[in-house]
């Protein structure tokens, strides 16, 4: 062997047990559609179809918030913190011992390399689980609005939420741990694609016998989840995912009582400035566009570098590029994986059709993609102007626009140039620059040196069109209290 | 000239810059140096200017990136033909105070014939040893192309005059060293003093050049030990990494083995950034070993991906890239075992050396 050539190490598939089809989770447990009706997800990487899974249509979305009012009523609202603790501590030991087919199965229904699910996601989606378990019986010390004559923060109600298709069981435990911490119950709809991991996480809360109608999961499409949200017993309604939806959303919960989270689309500007950690802001610049495909609301898609080490930059990062591994998403080694959809990979395609047409000079590192499935080559634009669309437009695929710029204020005037403002990063060795640029950035998140880190205790969210409300830590648990 | 000050410069030594290196004045690492740095003088003032103008590194990113490379899962042929050339790669270490020519020869017996059970396994790329018991090894492995390297310039602590360390180096090159290991002033490092390190270093060099006695054999290699562990932080590292490379180092190795902590994956994985920087910058190859810690097959494996991703596969080479070990040897020997047959064997079934 003239070179050290990684011999497949696919991660075995034995691990889960995928039914051939399943029901809505509805009050403790699967039922099918009203309807009848179904849909398939497939496995993105291969276009094999997995299972076949329940839509729900406006009688089960009824069903189940009626299920989700009466364990709130009956149960949820009733129990001690120290008991809601109990059962939050229950399901994250659940995942942890479990996270080896929670990974693999969100990987074969995402398309996310098996070593981004195995390390990242499940890790994570436990992590959160905990953090709340240990808030639900200290609410009354989180500085949360109590409403008069009560002695703690006292919860909405029933929670609404629809999550996306990027980290699908990860958005589960952002939305579900805080709403069951502060003693909401939730009806909780996964992406049209990736349903199968919240349908594994519906066996858990059985094995951890939640009682029964306190987590409802409906799968379906755009339309079961306009439904929920438009569904008047919903006291809450959460949304992670585009721009677009989030602003139907809106409109639909306009003038009603429910209190509304968003958590939308991003174009975040990654900036590297002459004095930066090189070497680990290449990793930085990599990870923060190429980690789970791009797709990452928070990824850092404009790559705005100070002129004057420009082409060093962009020439090291065509280097580690080259370095990058994209294939089988079960494989251990597999840095790349499958685009999720099919309608999300000619969202890209055209995108980045358009980048060219623009002027900007696109490049990809060699690499054979596999012929079934959906995949996208690691791409970088150099040349881009900020008017071109793809330095405004969330591509949300692994796809790099690098702009450059000579001086902090520049800096700033650019990442500020953008209808969102989810995060962005930094990178120079010079601390007060960056806290002077954490100042002016309008971004939910500002991430120093490093790039797409996330913990349960930051909160995580946006400005303008990214959306309103924060997740995680302290202040996502105001989004599931009463105001006072 | 060959440097026969017997003294380092005095710290604040007020005449001409302070520093200022007119040792090593033979032009093969001055030249050069003075063209990089771009000055007239190769002083601690331009050399500090130099070093600190190199990016820095960023502790937690390393680290960070370091634990990704950790992650790679390495199976069947590819873990076959790492195992082998780990074998290839090592410098088989004995540097005990109770070192005997008895010991020095049951070790070049290892070297030669790994596993005496496999006449396919490799036979290793080194011994190392000190600098008294290389014509001991220079006996037992005559015509196997295996080579002695001696750890000289008071080793480990390298705290002795340069006369003396000088003297160090000769007697190991004439007794037959291939590859000379030397240890820098890490106080000098520390308290910037540069000048001094790269004149120390660029001594050590022209020393190695001297074939007198040497019989067929050719000038030594010169391996410089940066002692990573003293160094403290990433920054040092690469700054250190940069300084012996300018001074003529063939090799950077990040450790004596003497240091709590020895070699590591991140200081590794900066120093492999050092050797692929200077070879775009020069086109000159310089090789890399982590020497010390590394005791399992498993963490060669990690090493050897983080030089596959990291310099590039042109350093998967013995002349590139080298393992400092003494255990690690049985545990890759274990693990050759167990891929040919199948199942583990007990730790009585390699040899001690």
């Amino acid at each position: 062997m003239p070179s050290f050539e990684y011999a497949p190490a696919p991660e075995s598939r034995a691990v889960v047990d995928i039914r051939p089809s399943y029901g809505l989770f509805v009050d403790g447990d699967f039922s099918p559609a009203a309807d009848g009706a179904a849909l398939k997800t497939v496995n993105p990487a291969t276009e094999e179809v997995l299972s076949e899974v329940a839509v729900a249509g406006e009688a089960d979305v009824d069903r189940a918030v009626r299920a989700a009012r009466s364990a709130y009523e009956g149960v949820w609202s009733r129990m001690s913190g120290t008991q809601r603790g109990k059962y939050l501590f229950r399901i994250a030991r659940i995942i942890q011992e479990r996270a080896r087919e929670l990974a693999v199965l969100e990987t074969l229904d995402n398309g996310k390399p098996i070593k981004e699910s195995r390390d990242v996601d499940v890790p994570l989606a436990a992590a959160h689980f905990f953090y709340h378990a240990g808030w639900a019986d200290k609410l009354a010390w989180a500085g949360l609005p109590v409403p008069a004559g009560r002695a703690e923060p006292q919860p909405c109600g029933v929670a609404g939420q629809v999550i996306p298709w990027n980290f699908p069981l990860l958005m589960l435990a952002w939305k579900v741990a805080p709403a069951l911490a502060t003693g909401n119950t939730v009806v909780l709809k996964p992406a049209e694609t990736t349903p199968l991991t919240a349908l594994l996480f519906a066996q858990i809360c059985q094995q951890a016998e939640l009682p029964p109608g306190v987590v409802n999961i409906l799968t379906g499409a755009g339309a079961t989840g306009a439904a929920l949200v438009a569904h008047p017993g919903i006291d809450k309604v959460a949304f992670t995912g585009s721009t677009d939806v989030g602003r139907q959303i809106a409109r639909t919960v306009a003038g009603s009582r429910k209190k509304l989270t968003l958590e939308l689309g991003g174009k975040a500007a990654n900036i590297v400035f002459d004095d930066a950690p090189i070497d680990q802001a290449i990793e930085g610049i990599v990870n923060g566009i190429f980690f789970n495909q791009g797709h990452v609301c928070c990824a850092g898609s404009r790559l705005l570098v100070q002129e004057s080490v420009a082409d060093e930059v962009v020439s090291r990062l065509r280097h580690r590029m080259a370095q990058l591994r994209v294939g089988d998403p079960l494989d251990k080694n597999t840095d790349i994986g499958a685009i999720n959809s099919q309608a999300q990979l000619s969202r890209i395609v055209e995108l980045a059709e358009a980048g060219e047409r623009e002027g900007a000079i696109r490049w990809s590192p060699p690499c054979t993609l596999p012929d079934n499935g959906f995949w996208f080559a690691p791409t970088v634009f150099t040349d881009v102007s900020p008017a071109h669309r793809i330095a405004r437009e969330e591509i949300f695929g692994p796809v790099l626009s690098v702009l450059t710029f000579r001086t902090p204020q520049e800096a700033v005037t650019k990442a500020n140039n953008t209808p969102y403002g989810l995060s962005a990063g930094i990178w120079t060795e010079k601390g007060s620059r960056i806290l002077w640029m954490a100042d002016r950035l309008r971004a939910g998140v500002v991430w120093a040196n490093t790039f797409n880190r996330f913990d349960p205790t930051s909160p995580f969210g946006g400005y303008q069109e990214s959306g309103y409300g924060r997740e995680g830590g302290r202040h996502g648990l105001a989004a599931y209290v009463r105001e006072a | 000239m060959v440097a026969t000050t017997a003294d380092p410069r005095p710290e604040g030594r007020t005449t001409g810059s302070p520093g200022a290196v007119g040792a090593a004045d033979s032009g093969t690492v001055l030249d050069p140096a003075r063209a990089l740095l771009g000055t007239s003088t190769v002083d601690d003032v331009s050399l500090r200017r130099w070093l600190r103008a190199l990016p820095g590194v960023d502790e937690v990113g390393a680290g960070a990136r370091a634990a990704a490379l950790s992650t790679r899962s390495i199976k069947n042929a590819a873990k076959a033909w790492a195992l082998d050339l780990t074998v290839r790669m090592t410098d088989l270490t004995t540097l005990e105070g109770a070192d005997t020519p008895g010991t020095v020869r049951s070790l070049c017996a290892k070297a030669r014939r790994p596993d005496p059970d496999d006449p396919a396994c490799p036979q290793v790329a080194a011994v190392c040893i000190y600098p008294d018991l290389v014509p001991v090894a220079v006996e037992a492995l005559r015509g196997t192309g295996i080579r002695i390297a001696s750890v000289a310039t008071a080793f480990p602590s390298g705290r002795a005059g340069r006369a003396v360390k000088l003297a160090d180096v000769a007697d190991a090159v004439r007794a037959g060293a291939d590859e000379v290991d030397m240890v820098i002033d890490r106080g000098a490092f520390l308290s910037g003093r540069f000048g001094q390190v790269f004149e120390e270093i660029a001594a050590v060099r022209e020393a190695c050049q001297v074939t007198e006695g040497r019989g067929d054999k050719g000038p030594a290699h010169l391996k410089v030990i940066l002692e990573t562990g003293e160094l403290a932080t990433y920054d040092n590292v690469r700054r250190a990494s940069w300084l012996a490379m300018l001074a003529g180092a063939n090799f950077i190795k990040t450790s004596t083995g003497k240091v709590s902590p020895a070699a590591t994956l991140p200081v590794t994985l900066v120093m492999l950034e050092a050797v692929r920087d200077w070879f775009s910058l020069t086109g000159q190859v310089i090789g890399v070993k982590p020497a010390g810690g590394i005791r399992t097959a498993k963490d060669a494996i990690r090493y050897l991906v983080t030089v596959n991703e990291t310099a590039g596969p042109d350093w998967l080479d013995p002349d590139r890239f080298r393992f400092g070990a003494s255990s690690l040897l049985n545990d890759v020997l274990l693990q050759r075992r167990r891929m040919a047959v199948g199942a583990y064997a007990g730790r009585h079934h390699v040899t001690v050396s």
